[in-house]
């Protein structure tokens, strides 16, 4: 039985829970912000994107390894 | 038999997403690859842009240099807002923003739906198609060149703002355990906390080697991960279904550009930054508290 395309499924698999979380986590304390201060809507937006890709970046390394198997 | 043979040549010249850059011609026994011709691109794009800026520059800016301050502007302020200092974003800006051009270039060139354009040479499994466009950052050796250059620059910085003793100690420190003898008498605690602090200096040492793999892996997979995206996307349905994924693609490439520059820019200003004084800082406030 061929074993590494599972291995790859699961590298990526269980890889993308965590930062998975993380994403949604950050998406929505920044919707919670927004609410709180609408106003700071510009202010939340780039430390926002910038949060959540290294929380994405997580992601990507075992997208990595997925792909060297 | 003709269609046969048609039919075996389109499905040997399906072009896959390596991990590694692929060579497209040979200088003497120098392999050059994609990955290097498009960023030797990307450096042409630059320097041209650059020029023609240059030529063109007035005292009343107009059309494409208006454009580009307001670039410029809106950079240096976010550079004041990571350093804290005018003094040294005005040091380091020149740097991060040249990395963050030639990353930007690079991630959108990659993007170029010029995929048609490339050579057909002999690969590991018979005849491959290998694009002549694919970003210089999709390959791990640009992106580790870059977080090396980033990461050594930023401690030769370091060694040029607060001295070579002071940076030499962040990671071999040898200050803490000379603090030993010579305090020892007032607080005989140094003699627990000078080794965890020397051990953390040396940690420290290994966090530098850790930049370096998380920075350059960052750019790498976000990049390549972007290529296999739309490859994977345009086998579903060539052509519709791709273009909101470019979009996104076009946005991830202005992102880890921004990302790449500012972790540079973060990295050149800790290193400026004087250790003991910041300590000093934290037991004030922790005093005042």
């Amino acid at each position: 039985m061929e074993l590494i395309p599972l291995a790859k499924a699961i590298a990526i698999g269980v890889g993308a829970i965590g930062p998975g979380i993380g994403v949604g986590l950050i998406g929505a304390k920044a919707m919670e912000a927004i609410g709180r201060n609408p106003e700071a809507a510009g202010k939340v937006l780039v430390p926002m994107l910038i949060a959540s890709a290294f929380a994405e970046a997580i992601a990507i390394y075992a997208l990595v390894i997925a792909f060297s198997l | 038999m003709s269609n046969q043979s048609i039919q075996n040549n389109t499905t040997a010249l399906k072009h896959e997403s390596t991990l590694y850059a692929e060579p497209v011609a040979h200088i003497g026994a120098f392999p050059v690859t994609n990955a290097l011709l498009t960023s030797t691109t990307a450096v042409i794009v630059i320097t041209l842009l650059a020029l023609i800026i240059r030529t063109g520059l007035r005292e009343v800016p107009r059309g494409i240099q208006n454009f580009f301050e307001a670039i410029l502007e809106g950079a240096l302020s976010l550079a004041d807002q990571v350093t804290n200092s005018r003094k040294i974003s005005e040091k380091v800006f020149p740097l991060a923003f040249a990395v963050f051009l030639f990353v930007l270039v690079n991630n959108w060139l990659g993007l170029l739906p010029l995929g048609g354009l490339g050579v057909v040479a002999q690969g590991e499994h018979g005849a491959a198609f290998i694009p002549f466009l694919r970003s210089g950052t999709a390959d791990i050796n640009t992106t580790v060149a870059l977080a090396t250059m980033a990461v050594l620059g930023a401690n030769l910085f370091g060694i040029f703002s607060i001295g070579i003793w002071k940076t030499f100690n962040k990671y071999v420190n040898l200050k803490a355990l000379g603090g030993i003898f010579t305090r020892v008498r007032k607080e005989p605690m140094v003699l627990v906390v000078a080794p965890v602090t020397f051990f953390v200096g040396l940690l420290e040492l290994i966090g530098e080697l850790a930049k370096v793999a998380s920075l350059s892996f960052r750019l790498f997979g976000n990049i390549f991960a972007g290529e296999v995206l739309l490859a994977a996307m345009s086998a579903i349905i060539p052509y519709l279904l791709p273009i909101p994924f470019l979009f996104l693609e076009i946005f991830v490439g202005i992102i880890q550009a921004l990302i790449f520059s500012i972790l540079t820019l973060v990295y050149f200003a800790i290193a400026a930054q004087d250790h003991e004084e910041h300590e000093g800082h934290r037991d004030t406030a922790a005093a005042h508290a």
